[in-house]
Parts: structure tokens; C-alpha cells; sequence
């Protein structure tokens, strides 16, 4: 079991599709999670379905889905970063890894989630990676949490090998589909199909809801 | 948002002329399109809080609609505009929504900064 399982992501809803189960069985078996989330997807592209929002009040509605979806995930501390959508990448580097280095020491996790660097397809993943990777490094060894990253690009696996960590997570599959449906704005579009294929034991959508795969990042 | 009633917005845009304003421009295809399909070549930018002043705005189109806005030096031109709304803060909020609803580009006229 772990002590303190710190979170580290650039968007809300990251936290939904390929982790809400792990985080729900830290979170149920009484460790405190703490997550960090970087910037309040201001670019994002849906707007919800019927339009709910413009790009001047994505940020308010998205805020209030993410308060939600770690009301469901039983996150207690959730930071948010103030980051803008899609800058991630081109902000100070060494101001965000002291950032994150600070909030490291001050939570002091046993292990940490993020993104895989290189290997997390959307700009932000990959620089909310490298920023948490370097953040690690900063801390003298023996002392480093462990890190579990979460990789999902076009042949990732050929590079990485297959993930070391494969977790069932399908007893809070139904809890890990309410946290998706509470970013509304975002998923409003896709929820009652992927509903629909779960429901109706499709492979594909059952494997995505009761399995959640990490790769223990080599600090 | 609503529907871009034409005649409606181009009345909304002359009173603007002349004035000092924020601009914020977006055109997106979204982070994931190359992800989903290799061979979509994905293009986009954003810029907000560039200040400007035009001297004439006009949209055109029959929706999705254009704008020009021509200013002392230059031009800004948006088109696939589809819906609009004037926000609390008098904000000209305009959008191009495609068929599954997602934006695809945005421009806002405001005479205060955005937030950044
Ligand atoms: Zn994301």
C-alpha cells in the first residue's frame, strides 16, 4: 500500500480515462491522493453538447468538472497550476521543475502518476512529463518516489516494451465512468455510446474501463 | 452562443470601429488530429491580447460567415465564423463550430484584456 500518491497532470478529465480506477483504489483503501493539475484545458476544442460554453467561460465550467470528478475520485487536495492549455511546453522549464520540485518535498508521495515524456501524444503531456521527471531528479537518490507514467502513443510499446504495471481496476469501472461523465463539456458527445458499448460487453470499451497500464519510468 | 444573425453582428461591429481593442484569434484542429489520422497535417495559432484598432469591420458569407477587419496597417480575416454572443462584459464573442460541434476557430473583440 502506499503512503501518498501524488497525481501530475497538464488537463482535467487526464485524470478520468486512463487512471480514475487506480486513483480510486488508492483512494478507497484510504491513501491520500493528492493531485496536481497544471492548467484548466482553456483550449479545448468541445464546448459541450448542446454548446454550453464559449472560450471565455470554458475555464469556470471546466474548473467546476474538475472539482466534481475529484469529489468522485475521493481526491481531497487537488492544486491547481494556473498554466494556460497548450503552453506548457513553451513556459520557464526550470521555474515549473521548482514548482513541482517544492510540492514533491512538501507532500512527500511514495508515488507518483504522470505522463510518459516523448510518449503522451499532446504537447502538454509530454512537457508535464519531462517537468515531473527532472523535478524527481533534483532529489538526492534512494529518496525518489516511484514513478509510474502513462504512455499512449502510435507504437509506444515497440520502444517502451509492454507496461510493468497492469492494474484491474473493474470493480470501480461504473465509478471511473461518472468521473468521465463529470466533465461534461468534454464528454457529453462520446458518454452514452461509450456507456452503450460497455453495457453491451464490447471488448474494446471494457478493456479501457477495467484496466488501467503504467511503465515504471527508469529515474 | 447563438446562430451569427448577420445583419445583427455587422451593426455590433460598426459601433466598435475606431475603439481600442483586445483581440484573441484561435484557429484549431485539435492536439489529438494527427494522433487519429497520421496522415492529417495539423495547423493552428492563437494570439490573445493583441491590441488593435480597425478603421472598418465588415462579415460577409451567407454562415458559415467571414470577417475582414481592416486596421491603419493591415488586415485581420477570420472565416468559418458560425455562432456569436455579446457577453456581460460587452465582449464580442464569435466561433466556428463544426458539424460535431467542436470549435475550429475563434475570434473576440473586447476593450479590456482577457484574462491571460
Ligand atoms: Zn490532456
Amino acid at each position: 500500500m502506499e503512503e501518498h500518491v501524488l497525481v501530475i497532470f497538464p488537463h482535467p478529465d487526464d485524470e478520468a480515462f486512463g487512471v480514475a480506477g487506480t486513483i480510486l483504489s488508492h483512494t478507497q483503501a484510504g491513501t491520500p491522493v493528492t493531485y496536481a493539475c497544471l492548467t484548466l484545458g482553456e483550449m479545448g476544442r468541445n464546448m459541450g453538447r448542446p454548446l454550453i460554453a464559449n472560450r471565455e467561460t470554458l475555464p469556470e465550467i471546466r474548473k467546476n468538472e474538475l472539482n466534481e470528478a475529484c469529489r468522485l475520485l475521493g481526491i481531497e487536495d487537488l492544486r491547481r497550476f494556473g498554466m494556460r492549455d497548450k503552453t506548457v511546453e513553451f513556459a520557464d522549464e526550470d521555474a515549473l521543475q521548482s514548482r513541482i520540485f517544492d510540492m514533491i518535498e512538501e507532500v512527500n508521495p511514495s508515488l507518483i502518476i504522470t505522463f510518459y515524456p516523448g510518449y503522451a501524444v499532446h504537447p502538454d503531456h509530454d512537457a508535464t512529463g519531462a517537468a515531473v521527471i527532472q523535478a524527481v531528479r533534483r532529489l538526492p537518490e534512494g529518496e525518489r518516489p516511484t514513478v509510474h507514467a502513462l504512455a499512449f502513443s502510435e507504437g509506444c510499446e515497440q520502444v517502451l516494451g509492454e507496461p510493468d504495471i497492469v492494474y484491474d481496476v473493474s470493480e470501480y469501472s461504473d465509478q471511473k465512468m461518472k468521473v468521465i461523465e463529470a466533465h461534461k463539456s468534454q464528454t457529453a458527445g462520446v458518454i452514452e455510446t461509450m456507456k452503450k458499448r460497455f453495457l453491451e460487453e464490447d471488448e474494446t470499451m471494457k478493456e479501457r474501463m477495467s484496466t488501467e497500464r503504467f511503465w515504471t519510468y527508469p529515474i | 452562443m447563438k446562430p451569427i444573425d448577420r445583419q445583427f453582428v455587422q451593426e455590433n461591429l460598426t459601433e466598435l470601429a475606431g475603439e481600442s481593442l483586445y483581440i484573441h484569434l484561435e484557429t484549431t484542429n485539435g492536439a489529438y488530429a494527427s494522433h487519429k489520422d497520421q496522415s492529417f497535417f495539423s495547423a493552428g495559432t492563437f494570439i490573445r491580447n493583441v491590441q488593435l484598432t480597425f478603421l472598418h469591420g465588415k462579415i460577409t458569407g451567407k454562415g458559415p460567415y467571414r470577417m475582414g477587419l481592416e486596421t491603419e496597417q493591415g488586415w485581420l480575416y477570420a472565416e468559418g465564423l458560425t455562432d456569436w454572443e455579446k457577453d456581460e462584459e460587452d465582449r464580442l464573442l464569435f466561433a466556428g463550430h463544426d458539424a460535431e460541434g467542436k470549435l475550429a476557430i475563434a475570434l473576440e473583440l473586447s476593450k479590456k484584456p482577457f484574462p491571460k
